[in-house]
């Protein structure tokens, strides 16, 4: 591999300030997977890598019992975020994305923040967040700032990321009461491979557990950078939550859509399948917020 | 540049200078001289490179050599004993036909490893799921799972794989 000097800070100022010294030439790191495929691949040079694996911060997600925030940091690897019991049972849709992320290999050090920076249509990590109404908590020497993750994404492999800039954690506010939801990648295969599509459906239900109280539906894939069916989401809120009005969400989903044609799938069948997995996934996170329900207290 | 590193290799500790650009793999490979752990595509597709770091399966040919200091580095030579008697998982590859040509296997062998160390009786569904980015060009995987399936605690009879898709997957809406 192309010779490089690894430095190795231990806070974030001092990661900063090591880039602002070295600009250009420097390029952050933190689980390598793909900056050192690239480097290897010859689409990055680096003269220096900034690892921010050593700065201390939390290694698996956790809950604000304050505020009822959960706060995912940009270091954690996906797999500490797939082990943990508190996603698993809480924020299952995120749950539903990390586990399918690369490999076990890949994922026992790829890092989320790393997922989210890369800012590829079809970011997997990025969906979820997305529907939790995750907020991107962004670092840099003029100090802290924080934006809707919604937001954060431009355009393909662009993300709101300034020179020397680093993304820190997401922060997800509390849910509503009886809320469920579900994440899908569609691909060939489950495994080692980006999603032809990725479908996230959030849903929170009124005392009813039948009318929906908040819908979030929010498509990988499916335009240049993740999105929300805004006009889907729009058209669930005061509906009873069924097979039928889920289906009619996905076919105004799947009109908002702006897939194209690619390597993994041509537009026409991926604006289908977003019809056919908004009503997969609304119904498996109508289940969930049922099940929770019926498991009487609601934690979180 | 360079660094000294301290570090555990198959039980051993050590204390060397590694150069802050090279893989693991190739501290493993050219450095070390342990060829049992293989270079397969280089970019963390095949697994063939996979070895075990403080307990986690990992492809050290994405793994910066430096990142190993103060770490418990396992690959497929420390799994025999010094007396050359084999581990389970090996034993179980041979007597299973879970080794064709060979050069998959130490990958496929960690991963399992670093699997059934955590979880002593995982599934068949867990077992693909870890093997998942370990390819197999010649066994066509299902020697393979049987493989590390005859050294799991979990070893009820289930019918034979004979596509990756889960029953969810193909499930119509």
């Amino acid at each position: 591999m192309r010779k490089f000097t690894y430095l190795v800070p231990k806070t974030l100022d001092e990661a900063i300030s090591l880039h602002e010294a070295r600009g250009e030439r420097a390029k952050y790191i933190a689980g390598g997977t793909d900056v050192l495929v690239k480097i290897k691949e010859g689409k990055l040079a680096p003269d220096y890598l900034i690892s921010l694996k050593h700065i201390l911060s939390q290694d698996r997600p956790f809950l604000n019992n304050e505020t009822g925030e959960l706060y995912v940091g940009a270091f954690m690897t996906h797999r500490s975020i797939e082990k943990s019991p508190l996603v698993q049972l809480h924020y299952p849709i995120l749950h539903d994305a990390v586990k399918n992320i690369g490999s076990v290999q890949i994922r026992n050090v790829a890092t989320i923040g790393g997922n989210l920076v890369n800012a590829v249509p079809s970011a997997d990590g990025a969906i979820p967040l997305i529907a939790l109404d995750g907020k991107a908590h962004i670092y840099s020497a003029k100090g802290e700032r924080t934006m809707e993750l919604l937001r954060f994404f431009l355009g393909p492999g662009q993300c709101d990321l300034g020179r020397g800039e680093i993304l820190t954690e997401v922060v997800i506010p509390p849910q509503r009461p009886r809320t469920g939801s579900a994440y899908m990648k569609h691909g060939r295969r489950e495994a080692m491979e980006l999603p032809m599509l990725g479908v996230g459906v959030l849903l929170s239900l009124e005392e009813d557990l039948n009318t929906c109280a908040q819908a979030r539906i929010c498509l990988g894939v499916a335009a240049p950078t993740p999105f929300r069916a805004l006009m889907a989401e729009k058209f669930l809120v005061g509906k009873a939550i069924n097979a039928e009005n889920l289906a009619e969400a996905g076919r105004i989903a799947g009109d908002e859509s702006r897939v194209r044609d690619s390597i993994r799938g041509v537009a026409w069948y991926r604006r289908e399948m977003v019809g056919v997995l908004v009503k997969r996934m609304g119904l498996k996170a109508l289940e969930r917020a049922e099940n929770k329900a019926e498991g009487g207290r609601l934690t979180v | 540049m360079a660094r000294e590193v301290s570090f555990v290799f198959n039980g051993n500790p050590m204390k060397m200078t590694v150069g802050d650009h090279w893989t693991l793999l190739h501290l493993i490979r050219e450095e070390l001289g342990y060829l049992g752990t293989k270079e397969g595509c280089g970019s963390g597709e095949c697994g063939a490179c996979t070895v075990i770091v403080d307990g986690e399966a990992v492809n050290s040919c994405l793994f910066l050599a430096a990142e190993i200091d103060g770490r418990e580095l396992l690959t497929i030579e420390g799994l025999a004993v010094g007396d050359g008697t084999l581990h389970p998982l090996q034993k179980a590859f041979i007597e299973n036909g879970g080794i064709q040509c060979g050069f998959c296997s130490p990958g496929m062998i960690m991963a399992g490893k670093a699997l059934l160390d955590e979880n002593p009786n995982a599934t068949e569904e867990e077992i693909k799921e870890a093997i998942a980015g370990n390819l197999c060009r010649c066994t066509g995987y299902v020697q393979i799972i049987e493989s590390i399936k005859s050294v799991s605690g979990h070893q009820t009879e289930e019918p034979r794989v004979i596509a990756w898709k889960t029953e969810e997957n193909d499930r119509d809406a």
